[in-house]
């Protein structure tokens, strides 16, 4: 990878790098302007320390890389495609509006990218063993997934009530060798599971690696697990000036941790022309308390490793967050973006459970794409921004000139039960009805 | 600059023991219960007193510390109450009194006002799960300004390097982790406490207390033998569940008298 400037490092604002200063791309962390860094007890800055000079070493190593390459496309079945969405695009003020379809991707999100990485790291470090933390699942999934793959031992902390509500995917992790432990202490939520898989890691520090989910947590986490999703921005960049001669003029994602986020932002951090924008859960609405728009209305301050935006009342104690899509439904998130909100140069921005089902629909009948309810949040931003472009063109020119590119960062199949709880199309009393009122993801 | 913990350490060694450090979490059953306990444990033979904060993602924390502190935060628990309970504690014993804090509630309140406000409670310092000397500059400024101790932590994973400057920005003692792992009693010492010591010593440490998993007197008397002080967490708050504040001094009597060096 190529060396450059650390983003951050200096006052870095957006201005200075607008007008040609400061590269944003491949910012090494640990510390990105004034988050990021290494929140964490004593007892696991070795393990680290060594899963830093190990990532530093292997991507500097071309025999990773290829093996890096090779899984990506053999196995995970990449590059993804870029799709037009045409008739979706109707509904976004008549705006261009393209997908990167990494729900075409193995085990159905951008997930498997970094859990391939990070597993073949704990190779490297001769690990046996590797753990993670599950939210719905789908990291927990893939994790199991990389696990088999490379015959490593895997536990995935899971919160109990999650267990219960995702039982199918309890089962899939099953089938794929893991073992699941439910996490019944705190809230029993996301950021317990995160908790009890760091207390398992000082524990077994010595031959256990811990998969982290998202681009979060202590140093090198942020860095590491942007680098793994890269290449989401990097084929998408291509794509869309293969397609269409020129770069789009907005790129949206959907923010948890923000790992799918940071992966195809990372591709147009440099081109000034390309605005970009992070799409928040914000539940029942950011005035209502239950939402998880760590960035729109949190306050800095740390937790899992690392200074960041973050959930938080008035005594530091983190609040629980809301959100109908389980992925996103976290009160951190990772650092990089709290730096990119905080210069200008991503616009974070809520999106309510129900503007993410609106568009969720939409894309079913649309385009006859069922997407994660994690990625209609993007798509529901991604209508908001086509008509404000839209907008912007009706006085200088035709809004089908401008381009929109959203990440759909993964497949709807698991939300199925929850969609069709959300639009009523169960019979009361089926089984099914049943399952969807506890929010269970098929 | 004068340390609190660091004189209630060295009274400990001029009559011929260990230094017993107890935690309490804040809170738990209530706040007056918490300063009745410590209050218990100054007046049965611990020198310093250890009041946890309660906090709702403690990922250095056992099921019983756990189980606690959730218990305390359910019940309104409220951080500016610590300064109530280390002033109460203060006001009738001499034991030196440290809170045990992981960093974000400190920094919601600020660094600079949380010391403040400890050092006018009569609080000695604070020990910091999950504060790194390399994160710890504000803390650094704030504990100079305020004549506070920095116990920070080293563990059998430090390499030399790390314990070295560690020691340096610790004020007070070392908190050696006796084990890798989290809190929360244990059948045996782990056998890479004495290394742990040792290797903080060699790093130039005048003072080393270890904790993680001490809960008998034996497994304390074991301890005094090498370390400057014991610290017994997860044992007392058993005590204070299952037998309130009586529990806690007659542990606390019983956890003493494996101080001396033999």
């Amino acid at each position: 990878m190529a060396e450059a400037p650390t983003a951050g490092s200096d006052d870095g604002s957006v201005d200075a790098f607008l007008q040609g200063g400061t590269s944003l791309r491949h910012a090494p962390g640990p510390y990105f302007g004034s988050y990021g860094g290494r929140w964490m007890p004593e007892s696991l800055i070795a393990a680290l320390d060594e899963l830093e000079d190990t990532f530093e070493k292997a991507k500097a190593d071309p025999e990773f890389t290829a093996q890096i390459a090779d899984l990506n496309k053999n196995y995970s079945g990449r590059p993804s495609l870029l799709t037009e969405a045409k008739r979706f695009a109707e509904y976004a003020g008549g705006v261009r509006v393209f997908l990167k379809r990494e729900d075409l991707n193995h085990t159905g999100s951008h997930k498997i990218n970094n859990v391939l990485g990070q597993a073949l790291l704990a190779k490297r470090m001769g690990k046996t063993r590797v753990i993670a933390e599950t939210g719905a699942g789908q990291h927990g999934v893939a994790s199991a997934t990389a696990a088999a793959l490379l015959g490593l031992e895997c536990v995935v902390y899971m919160g109990a009530e999650d267990c219960r509500r995702q039982a199918l995917n309890v089962a899939r992790m099953e089938l794929l060798g893991a073992t699941v432990i439910p996490v019944t202490n705190g809230s029993q939520t996301l950021k317990d599971a995160i908790n009890e898989a760091l207390r398992d890691w000082v524990a077994n520090v010595g031959h256990t690696h811990y998969l982290l989910g998202t681009a979060a947590g202590a140093h090198p986490f942020p860095a590491m697990v942007r680098y793994f999703h890269e290449v989401i921005g990097e084929e998408a960049r291509e794509q869309i000036l293969e397609q269409t001669g020129r770069l789009p003029d907005a790129v949206c994602a959907c923010i948890g941790g923000g790992s799918n986020a940071i992966g195809i932002f990372h591709g147009f951090l440099d081109d000034p022309s390309v605005r970009i924008y992070g799409f928040e859960a914000g539940g029942d609405g950011v005035d209502t308390g239950r939402h998880a728009a760590t960035i729109t209305l949190g306050k800095p301050g740390v937790l899992h490793g690392a200074r960041s935006y973050l959930m938080q009342d008035d005594d530091g104690q983190t609040i629980e967050s809301h959100s109908i899509s389980a992925g996103l439904d976290y009160p951190g998130v990772g650092p990089e973006h709290s730096y990119l909100a905080d210069i200008g140069r991503v616009t974070y921005e809520p999106i309510t459970d129900s503007e993410a089902m609106d568009a969720f629909r939409l894309l079913c009948r649309t385009e006859g794409i069922i997407p994660a309810i994690e990625s209609s949040h993007a798509l529901a931003g991604a209508i908001k921004v086509g008509h404000r472009l839209a907008a912007e063109a009706g006085a200088e020119g035709k809004a089908s000139d401008k381009i929109v590119i959203v990440n759909l960062s993964g497949r709807g199949d698991k939300d199925v039960a929850t969609a069709a709880e959300w639009f009523d199309l169960l019979d009361k009393d089926s089984a099914e009805a049943a399952i969807g009122k506890e929010g269970e993801q098929l | 600059m004068t340390s609190k913990s660091a004189i209630a350490i060295d009274k400990a060694r001029s009559e011929g023991r260990a230094a017993l450090i107890g935690y309490l979490p804040a809170g738990y059953p209530s706040v007056e219960d918490t300063i009745a306990a410590g209050i218990a444990l100054a007046r049965n033979g611990a020198d310093l007193i250890e009041v946890g904060i309660p906090y709702s993602d403690p990922v250095m924390d056992g099921p019983v510390i756990q189980a606690a502190t959730t218990e305390a935060l359910a019940k309104g628990f409220s951080v500016r109450q610590v300064f109530d309970v280390v002033a109460g504690i203060t006001a009738e014993t001499d034991a030196a009194v440290l809170v045990m804090t992981y960093w974000n509630p400190v920094l919601r309140m600020g660094v600079d006002e949380f010391s403040r406000r400890l050092a006018e409670a009569g609080g000695a310092g604070l020990i910091t799960p999950d504060l790194i000397p390399d994160e710890a500059a504000e803390w650094m400024e704030a504990s100079d300004k305020y004549g506070l101790d920095r116990v920070f932590l080293v563990a059998p994973s430090s390499s030399p390097e790390r314990m070295r400057r560690t020691v340096e920005a610790s004020r007070g003692f070392v908190y050696a982790v006796s084990i890798m792992g989290v809190t929360g009693a244990r059948s045996s010492v782990s056998a890479a406490a004495k290394g742990v010591v040792a290797a903080a010593k060699e790093a130039g440490a005048e003072r080393v207390c270890v904790g993680l998993g001490v809960s008998n007197a034996d497994q304390v008397a074991e301890i005094a033998a090498y370390a400057d002080g014991v610290i017994v967490g997860t044992a007392l708050v058993s005590a204070i569940r299952d037998g309130g504040v009586d529990a806690v001094a007659s542990l606390t009597k019983d956890l003493s008298a494996g101080l001396t060096r033999k």
